[in-house]
């Protein structure tokens, strides 16, 4: 594949992406607008999401659309403004990874409770 | 209009050189282009410039004026003088030959680059090609025909700063008139040529070139047409084939 056609690609992956993460931010906003009438705490936020599918699989959804945006946004920056380095691949690469990671890691305690 | 002297600072050198101020006398509707051409007659005729036109049509005048990207043949000094003061400099983001002439060889190679040119199947024993006036290729053709590659889009474009590769927005707009060009027959060869960080999608979307341009065309709306045509055929195919 040429680079310029894998760059349409990314561009379109991105795009998409964005679209899913403006659906997920709003729900997101919504969510933490009814959680913090009277008070935010952790109990409350387990209570409401530990052992609930739905939350689980609505917050995995945001993780992936963020792992699939940042990293492709990150690149172009890296590479428009360092253009001589090579570091774009691998930083977008590793920034990747620590967002699959870290959600994922987040999504499951919020549904575990902390349990594994 | 006061009859007092405008102070023109104009850039005099190549890469290397110098602002030199003259004094021009003011004149009603003077344009900035009768200011250097005041200059090279009257005060210094070793000042190079290019024109040819003088109304607006062959895009060859366009220089920095006070900082800007314009068509010096179109532009009123009254209209952008600050106080008394005009600063007169070659084009941005091309090469300078000499003074306010740029080496504009890059800039038209880049329109050739992105396909920026006409190739149909007909001859002249075939019929006319019918183009619908109302439909939709060739309104969005129309949109951005009327280019006279004056290179202001270049000179203001920030990427093109940035990315001496990119194409620029004057031939992604060629492109793009092109790929809306119902009797052209090299649209794949188009879109890959286009595709990509040197071509449409490096594009930020900022918008200085449809800001600057005398003709008034929006090159970011093509740019922005492109990408999505680009990355439609490169995913699901177009309906000339896929990427």
């Amino acid at each position: 594949m040429s680079q310029g056609i894998l760059q349409a690609k990314l561009w379109y992956a991105q795009r998409i992406s964005a679209m899913i993460l403006g659906i997920c931010v709003a729900i997101h906003l919504i969510i933490i607008f009814y959680a913090i009438r009277g008070g935010l705490t952790a109990q409350e936020i387990l209570g409401r999401t530990q052992g609930n599918l739905g939350f689980a699989i609505f917050y995995e959804i945001f993780v992936l659309a963020c792992l699939v945006h940042a990293p492709i946004g990150m690149a172009n920056i890296l590479q428009e403004t360092f253009p001589q380095t090579g570091i774009a691949k691998p930083a977008s690469w590793l920034l990747a990874l620590l967002i699959l990671v870290l959600g994922t890691t987040a999504v499951i305690g919020v549904y575990t409770g902390g349990a594994i | 209009m006061s009859n007092t002297d405008l102070k023109v600072k104009v850039w005099r050198g190549a890469e290397q050189g110098e602002f030199v101020e003259y004094l021009v006398p003011r004149n009603p509707n003077q344009t900035v282009l009768d200011v250097v051409t005041y200059i090279q007659r009257k005060l210094d005729p070793t000042l190079s410039y290019r024109f040819a036109c003088r109304v607006g049509m062959c895009g060859s005048c366009a220089m920095t004026v006070n900082g800007v990207a314009r068509w010096t043949c179109r532009t009123h000094v009254s209209k952008i003088v600050k106080g008394d003061s005009l600063e007169i400099a070659p084009l941005n983001n091309l090469p300078v030959i000499k003074d306010l002439a740029t080496d504009m060889r890059e800039f038209f190679n880049k329109w050739k680059g992105a396909v920026g040119f006409f190739k149909g199947n007909q001859t002249r024993h075939d019929d006319f090609a019918i183009v619908e006036p109302q439909s939709e290729e060739r309104q969005l053709a129309n949109a951005g025909i009327e280019c006279i590659g004056c290179g202001v889009c270049y000179a203001s474009c920030e990427v093109v700063e940035s990315r001496p590769n990119y194409l620029g927005p004057a031939a992604l707009n060629r492109a793009w008139t092109l790929t809306n060009d119902v009797r052209d027959i090299q649209q794949l060869d188009r879109l890959r040529a286009v595709a990509g960080d040197e071509g449409c999608h490096a594009c930020h979307s900022q918008g200085s070139c449809t800001e600057r341009c005398p003709k008034a065309i929006a090159p970011t709306a093509g740019i922005a047409g492109l990408k999505k045509l680009v990355a439609r055929a490169a995913v699901r195919g177009s309906k000339w084939g896929k990427l």
